[in-house]
């Protein structure tokens, strides 16, 4: 699309003319207009697709605390925090552009230098009651440190700050176990990223 | 058979119809929820028991615990009576009906009818017409404004369409000769071509449609219309006064199956190799599905419409039914 395209503003609408016949207007036509829908036998086109749907039995039921539909990796739900794999350490680098960026003004962080000078966060809490799921911190986030997790069913007795550093960080010892999978959605290396890869002549 | 025989007998057979038709009444809900439900593609009730088979029950045992509240403005004996009447005169209606043809247990012959009366017709059809007091008492009583509103309707509606029925199964009954409903089944014994809905189709769709508006189903649940007039006479009721009603309405709908059998399906003669008993219960169970059938699909028509309906078309309809079968009896 070109970009004339796209600053037309006059957009075409499809619409569809549906014949309409004209409403009867003397007693005779009105007479006709009721015997012609009376044999149109619209009524048993009707109960021939619901019996229709009926025998398929093509069931649309999902028994959602039992089964749960597989949401897209790009659906931006309660967030996450990621530990670097190798070593286990918090990717997060401290440097506030998820605070800075959030426009629901929900992300709060407290850094400080720690005894090597590196930058360590103290406290990282979201007012989900705040968040309105924009996803632009996992966005912003240079390190894929935050991420938008699955988790949707977000019931709780307080909902301003129960989202604290400790429950969206990965626990250690589920990161040991390697069940920490990298998150496929934005920001993230594609799954083909090693083909897709030109090599420098360097590793020749 | 002695008096006191025939007292007994009487006495089982009209609990075992109260009890089997009030257990069938609920079980007609779950079987309305369950083909409601596979025809928009769900799957109904299906956690409390097999197949949501309990539902049945756990509806009943919330029924029966509900809080029963008595609004403080309404006329509390008759807010209070209105759903007996609807259930009673549901029952009541089916005490002249042959449910089943006669059989044989242990050495004595059972007469599956309550009360073979000679006018078995015009007995269920004033009895399930008196029921028409129970969603009429229940709006008015009940100090709603939808209550009374659904009263309003309750009057239009049962009362055109008692005209119907009446005209509709006059063009039957003339070819029969009998009010009774043993006479009617009689009539067509000779099997599935001496059925009078080949002689009376017009009489048959006629019945069925006014069935439709007496038993307040689907296209003509116009009482009740919770789209538009929140739940109709049923708006202040809860617990088991608000059961009462609907069991009242499934029982009728029961019958209302016997009789469309009867009259025009050929009764519990047998159909071909299938046994009378069975033939009538197939046919009865037909019309059920067919009533929640049409739930399914075809939507409702308002008051206005069900009026012009019932007075300038199905009503010359039937008087030109009888009219012509009259005319082709004398010939």
């Amino acid at each position: 699309m070109s970009l004339e395209q796209f600053k037309d503003r006059n957009v075409m609408q499809n619409y569809t003319y549906i014949p309409v016949d004209k409403p009867p207007v003397k007693s005779m036509d009105k007479f006709k207009q009721v015997v012609k829908r009376t044999f149109k036998g619209e009524l048993f086109v009707g109960l021939w697709v619901v019996f229709r749907e009926m025998v398929k039995f093509n069931i649309h039921t999902v028994k959602y605390p039992l089964e749960k539909l597989p949401i897209s990796p790009r659906y931006r739900a309660v967030h996450k925090l990621y530990r670097l794999l190798e070593s286990g350490y918090e990717r997060c680098i401290g440097c506030g552009l998820c605070e800075k960026i959030c426009i629901a003004n929900c992300i709060r962080m407290d850094t400080r230098y720690d005894e090597n000078q590196r930058k360590e966060v103290t406290e990282y809490t979201i007012n989900l009651g705040r968040c309105i799921f924009c996803g632009y911190c996992a966005e912003v986030c240079p390190e894929l440190a935050i991420v938008h997790g699955p988790r949707y069913e977000n019931a709780s007795e307080q909902r301003a700050h129960f989202v604290l550093k400790e429950d969206m960080l990965t626990p250690l010892d589920f990161l040991k176990e390697g069940k920490q999978e990298e998150f496929p959605g934005f920001g993230a290396v594609s799954p083909n990223a090693d083909e897709r890869i030109k090599k420098t002549p360097l590793a020749y | 058979m002695t008096l006191t025989e025939f007292v007994i007998a009487t006495i089982v057979k009209i609990l075992v119809v109260l009890g089997l038709f009030s257990a069938l009444a609920g079980f007609g809900t779950y079987l309305e929820r369950k083909i409601l439900a596979f025809m928009q593609r769900r799957l109904g009730p299906m956690h409390v028991g097999p197949y949501g088979l309990l539902q049945v029950l756990a509806d009943g045992i919330k029924l029966f615990t509900k809080e029963d509240i008595v609004p403080q403005n309404s006329v509390k004996p008759i807010f209070m009576i209105a759903p007996i009447i609807g259930a009673a005169t549901a029952f009541i209606a089916l005490a002249a009906v042959p449910l089943l043809p006669e059989f044989t247990i242990f050495g004595v012959t059972i007469h599956p009818i309550i009360a073979d009366i000679n006018v078995g017709v015009l007995f269920v059809l004033g009895v399930m017409a008196s029921g028409l007091f129970a969603p009429l008492l229940a709006g008015m009583a009940s100090a709603n404004k939808w209550g009374l509103l659904g009263a309003a309707r309750t009057a239009i509606q049962l009362l055109s369409y008692e005209v119907v029925t009446g005209l509709s199964i006059l063009a039957p009954l003339m070819l029969v000769g009998s009010l009774s409903l043993i006479d009617i089944n009689n009539y067509q014994v000779g099997g599935f071509t001496d059925w009078i809905v080949w002689k009376q189709p017009v009489a048959f769709v006629l019945f069925l449609i006014a069935g439709f508006a007496e038993t307040n189903r689907t296209p003509f649940d116009l009482l009740e219309h919770e789209a538009e007039i929140v739940s109709g006479y049923a708006t202040e009721y809860s617990g088991m006064r608000w059961g009462m009603f609907f069991i009242g309405e499934y029982a009728n709908m029961i019958t209302l199956g016997f009789l469309a059998s009867l009259l025009f399906l050929g009764g519990f003669n047998d159909w071909g190799f299938i046994p009378g008993g069975l033939a009538i219960v197939l046919k009865v169970t037909f019309i059920f599905f067919f009533f929640l059938w049409t739930r399914a699909a075809w939507p409702h028509v308002r008051p206005d419409q069900l009026m012009w309906l019932c007075w300038k078309v199905l009503m010359p309809i039937a008087v030109i039914n009888v009219v012509v079968t009259g005319i082709v009896l004398m010939m």
